[in-house]
């Protein structure tokens, strides 16, 4: 049976979302989104909130901002910083494997 | 069913306080939380350890799993004895549908579906929500993100059937794999996750990108890393060697001096975008064997005509 090929929208930095359809494609609200920009923890582009663009990157940052505050109980604070600490243990991991 | 020992599985001994199961059970949800572990079992763990600290947080619940006796063995096959439960009343708030099949089947037989976990959905109230988001790994060779692929992507996704029970349903979707993606990047499928409920819309399918381990190619972000192995002579005098790459071989000069972990960049070679990433060749230098008379002989004769002293920053 020939089966339909599905096609996403690859969540790169060429996909960029307003704050609307961010707090739909999270399905989160407003005030959380704005409160994670606050944070430090998503950076839109553009200045005010009404012209705020979401790179397609910042979805999976949000989702994991969402169950590290859920999951662990951790403020935004902590999450964010836990966020930055997990980049750098990537950063870190991969350039180790680029000297093996 | 198998009997799950929900004590060793928060690490405490059976007459632990609530107060040493909760800093146990919180040691270890920092472990082995799925965003923070890189063990390839820390989702599961995470699970049943939520599954085992819902159980004994609650007095209530534990007294009435402690009513099933200290004699049982992880695993062990199990059947809830007949007149358990009674006298016990759990007043554990409903499952949302979404929930389905988050908690093992040893624990919804002693406490019933309805006494679910209320996780990390947070967007599951009211009578139209949405339907819970699904997350998967979709693992592609370096190539589909050179040229682009479609591929099968197999999912087992927990539901719930006409009568509330449990049911693993499989189905099979084929993805589009665009051109350009990279290790981490996610794809969004809208409309492929859980049902809504009422009026809510259907959640959505995340497939996170990774790649199957490569014999000679390391991608990192963008760019791809492949090692090179030289001759001593190919290095010291230079060279145009044949490389591999994703797109297919191509000649590729070596400057003559060239030293052993040097980065000789093919620029644009790498993953596609604009703009797209390189290949770094990473030279590594190696010697030929002396194993036969002839080959030491020649050793011998570099040593003699060849002054040269690679530790001399080493001296005095």
């Amino acid at each position: 049976m020939a089966k339909k090929i599905l096609s996403g929208t690859l969540l790169d930095e060429q996909v960029h979302f307003s704050l609307t359809e961010f707090c739909q494609v999270c399905s989160s609200k407003t005030e959380w989104v704005v409160e994670l920009v606050d944070e430090g923890i998503l950076e839109p582009s553009g200045g005010k909130s009404s012209r705020w663009s979401f790179p397609g990157n910042s979805v999976s940052k949000a989702q994991r901002a969402r169950r590290l505050q859920h999951d662990l109980e951790i403020n935004l604070a902590g999450v964010a910083l836990v966020l930055d600490l997990l980049d750098e243990i990537e950063m870190l991991r991969s350039r180790i494997s680029q000297e093996v | 069913m198998d009997y799950k020992d929900y004590y060793k599985i928060v690490g405490v001994k059976r007459d632990a306080s609530q107060q040493e199961i909760k800093r146990a059970y919180k040691k270890l949800a920092r472990k082995f939380h799925p965003d923070v572990s890189k063990e390839a079992d820390a989702e599961a763990r995470f699970k049943t350890l939520g599954e085992a600290y819902a159980v004994l947080k609650d007095p209530e619940k534990r007294a009435a799993y402690d009513e099933l006796g200290a004699n049982w063995k992880a695993g062990q096959e199990f059947r809830p004895p007949p007149d358990w439960g009674s006298g016990f009343e759990f007043s554990g708030s409903g499952m949302h549908p979404g929930d389905a099949g988050a908690y093992s089947d040893f624990f919804e037989s002693l406490f019933g579906q309805g006494m679910g976990p209320q996780t990390n959905t947070g967007t599951q109230h009211g009578f139209h929500a949405h339907g819970e988001d699904h997350h998967a790994k979709v693992l592609i060779d370096l190539e589909d993100a050179y040229n682009g692929a479609s591929r099968a992507v197999g999912l087992r996704t927990p539901e719930l059937d006409k009568s509330g029970h449990v049911i693993t349903k499989e189905r099979t979707l084929n993805v589009k794999i665009p051109k350009g993606v990279r290790r981490g990047q996610k794809i969004r499928l809208a409309g492929q996750g859980s049902a809504g409920h009422g009026n809510g819309k259907a959640g959505d399918l995340y497939l996170e990108i990774d790649f199957r381990p490569h014999r000679f190619y390391r991608p990192d972000g963008k760019d791809v890393y492949i090692d090179l192995p030289l001759t001593p002579w190919e290095a010291a005098l230079g060279a145009t060697v044949k490389v591999p790459t994703p797109d297919g071989p191509v000649d590729m000069k070596i400057p003559a001096g060239t030293s052993s972990d040097q980065k000789l960049r093919l620029k644009g070679r790498g993953i596609p975008g604009s703009p797209p990433g390189d290949i770094y060749v990473v030279a590594k230098l190696t010697l030929p064997p002396a194993n036969s008379d002839a080959e030491k002989e020649f050793y011998e004769k570099m040593q003699q005509e060849l002054p040269y002293n690679p530790r001399g920053h080493l001296e005095d």
